[in-house]
């Protein structure tokens, strides 16, 4: 298995998100071999949920598109376990804890694993809640990813110490989508985490689309995610959205590192 | 080392946002210094008794008693309260809340309305800004309680996410919580969603059980032997149930929306067909697939048309100290019809299924017990839809 870690030892991190199952799985393969082959450092894929409350509208009808044409958890384990040998990055399942717990999460992790993921991301999973998931994920060698919220404040001391992988810094208050502006104060938000735990590496999402603001991002961070402005692009495309989304992993990397 | 706060036995918990988890530690720390906060609770009682209309009745149904042959029944005149529900103590004790933890804005999720009109109410009376989310099924079905909001001054916001019911309300406004969080304060409706929301919700509702405890001293001289009442989230039930708790005699009964029926999948009967798992913020039971996609449940009653439970019930399910029975929508229409007729009150829908399965177990219980229905809220809001299920049509 490719630790999170090596995602974070090429330059600046581009880290997209796209949602498993939207529009079909077939597409999803080609989109996972693209954007890994365009640059893309980690890959992020979205086990689709019924109710995703962190999520945007534009995340939301992914997840119904990908529920509505059949996708499942199941399904996806064996897409991911098909494609593996294909793909040279670590890539992480971004998911809620109902899919997890519901599935077994002994069940859930240790499927993951054998599949060859490197990671769980659970937005509805805070840190005091976090000995649900992390005990069982470290007995496999997945890192549970902990994020932090521009209004974590006293808090990122705590959970930037107890992180595995990366640090998910939430660049704004709100749900997932598209902003024109993002006003938090990145850099003292990352400077926290790493005064407290010097060796993670500290990826910034939420808001980011275009190559500016991931230049002026990654001055701050180690890695930038981006997941709508994909996700808005495979629902304009559909199962043609492979190259376009390519080429934009591609000037994303580019921007992140100039 | 368990970090994990606010369980009842495994249920319960914060699954919520990280951006959250300040809000709702600044709320319990709020609550835990003025829950014994003298000038808080008297301010509180003076809401309650001057302007909410409480103590409620609890009133001998002597028609209703003699027609079904068993036990004596008692109604918990929730509906009597200002706004017609039991959704007022809350709303009333987190506005106050809300107010002294310097926020001035008040958002809230409403299924049948009744807690978006109570929210509305508290938040004209304190002078704060008010934004209700309601699925737009919902809407339609409750139109009467969307212009009751408006009136008030609270903005209504549609919500056409998923099945356009509570659950998609109760997710739409946790998200614009995520959004505004400084000035604003999530007035949940019921027992369930992160902790502290189940405590602070139970301990605001506990006023019902508290009431019918020294009424029932009053009146009988005893306690009761059985406390029925309504279960969406369960919020008139927990507050039905609590002082009874440690009172073994007392059957504590809650009545979940089977819908079509527990044998189908237009149900919302969530302890008789659900199952554990994490959502809305908490570990408790829920519908859900094998997949843990959580189902899209049906009830005739839009304020239990909900696919989970609160924790404390889900705890009380697992000790078997409460039991949870399904109640269809057949049976509650009926039993809306017949209190009606029987005693001259309206029930809520929401609160017919409660009257429904006491109209069962009174006629199996001997003349000397006593049964406690708690009714919820009137039944005004619901004569359209009524109507309509029989099929009438209603211009209103």
């Amino acid at each position: 298995m490719i630790s999170v870690r090596e995602a974070f030892k090429n330059g600046k991190a581009f880290i997209p998100f796209i949602t498993c199952g939207d529009p079909h799985l077939d597409t999803t393969k080609k989109l996972i071999k693209a954007i890994a082959g365009a640059g893309a450092d980690l890959i992020e894929l979205g086990i689709p949920f019924s109710d995703p409350t962190a999520e945007g509208p534009t995340i939301q009808e992914a997840n119904i598109r990908a529920l509505s044409g059949g996708v499942t958890t199941d399904k996806i384990f064996d897409m991911v376990a098909e494609i593996r040998p294909e793909v040279d990055v670590p890539m992480v399942f971004m998911t809620y804890a109902n899919v997890v717990y519901s599935y077994g999460t002994e069940k859930f992790v240790k499927k993951a694993a054998e599949a060859g993921m490197s990671g769980l991301i659970l937005p509805d999973v805070p840190y005091e809640e976090k000995d649900e998931f992390a005990p069982t994920c470290r007995k496999y060698g997945l890192d549970l990813i902990s994020l932090i919220a521009p209004t974590s404040h006293d808090r990122i001391k705590m959970i930037a110490k107890d992180a595995d992988g990366f640090v998910y810094c939430v660049s704004s208050l709100g749900v997932t989508g598209v902003r024109s502006n993002i006003t938090t104060d990145i850099g003292s938000m990352t400077a926290l985490v790493h005064e407290a735990n010097p060796d993670i590496p500290c990826a910034v999402g939420f808001g980011i689309s275009t190559p500016e603001q991931a230049e002026n991002i990654a001055k701050d961070a180690d890695g930038i995610i981006v997941g709508s402005a994909i996700v808005k692009q495979i629902a304009k495309y559909g199962k043609d959205a492979v190259q376009p989304v390519a080429d934009y992993v591609r000037s994303m990397k580019e921007a992140a590192n100039r | 080392m368990s970090k994990s706060k606010g369980r009842f036995g495994i249920h319960g918990g914060q699954y919520i946002p990280e951006t959250l988890m300040n809000a709702v530690i600044e709320l319990e720390e709020a609550y835990n210094h003025y829950k014994d906060d003298p000038e808080f609770q008297s301010e509180l009682t003076t809401l309650f008794n001057e302007y909410a209309g409480r103590p409620s009745r609890l009133y001998y149904a002597e028609k209703m008693t003699k027609d079904l042959g068993g036990a004596k029944i008692y109604l918990k005149r929730e509906d009597l309260n200002h706004t017609g529900a039991h959704k007022i103590n809350n709303v009333l004790g987190q506005a106050l809340l809300a107010k002294k933890m310097g926020k001035t804005r008040l958002i809230a999720e409403t299924g049948a309305g009744q807690h978006g009109v109570a929210t509305a109410t508290a938040a004209a009376l304190m002078g704060m800004e008010c934004v209700v989310y309601m699925g737009k099924v919902d809407m339609e079905r409750q139109a009467l309680n969307v212009y009751k909001m408006r009136l008030l001054g609270a903005e209504v916001r549609g919500v056409e996410s998923g099945t356009g019911t509570l659950k998609d309300a109760v997710s739409e406004t946790f998200r614009e919580w995520t959004n505004r969080i400084a000035d604003t304060h999530y007035c949940l409706g019921s027992v369930m969603g992160p902790h502290p929301f189940p405590t602070i919700v139970r301990d605001f509702q506990s006023v019902i059980s508290k009431e019918i405890k020294e009424q029932m001293q009053e009146k009988e001289g005893r306690l009761p032997d059985a406390v029925i009442a309504c279960v969406g989230g369960g919020s008139n039930a927990i507050g039905s149930f609590y002082n009874f708790i440690d009172d073994p005699s007392v059957q504590l009964i809650g009545c979940e929306a089977a819908g079509r029926g527990i044998d189908t999948f237009e149900t919302a009967a969530t302890i008789n067909t659900g199952r554990l798992g994490i959502f809305h913020g908490m570990k408790s039971y829920f519908c859900q697939d094998e997949y843990g996609q959580i189902a899209p449940v049906y009830s005739i009653s839009a304020g239990l048309d909900y696919p989970g439970i609160g924790p404390e019930h889900a705890m009380l399910h697992d000790s078997g100290r409460a039991q949870y029975v399904p109640v269809t929508d057949d049976e509650a229409v009926n039993a809306f019809e017949y209190m009606s007729r029987m005693e001259g009150i309206i029930p809520a829908i929401e609160s017919a299924h409660a009257v429904a399965y006491a109209m069962k177990l009174a006629p199996t219980m001997d003349k000397d017990k006593i049964i406690v229905i708690t009714i919820s809220g009137r039944g005004d809001k619901d004569c359209a839809s009524i109507a309509r299920y029989r099929g009438e049509d209603l211009h209103d």
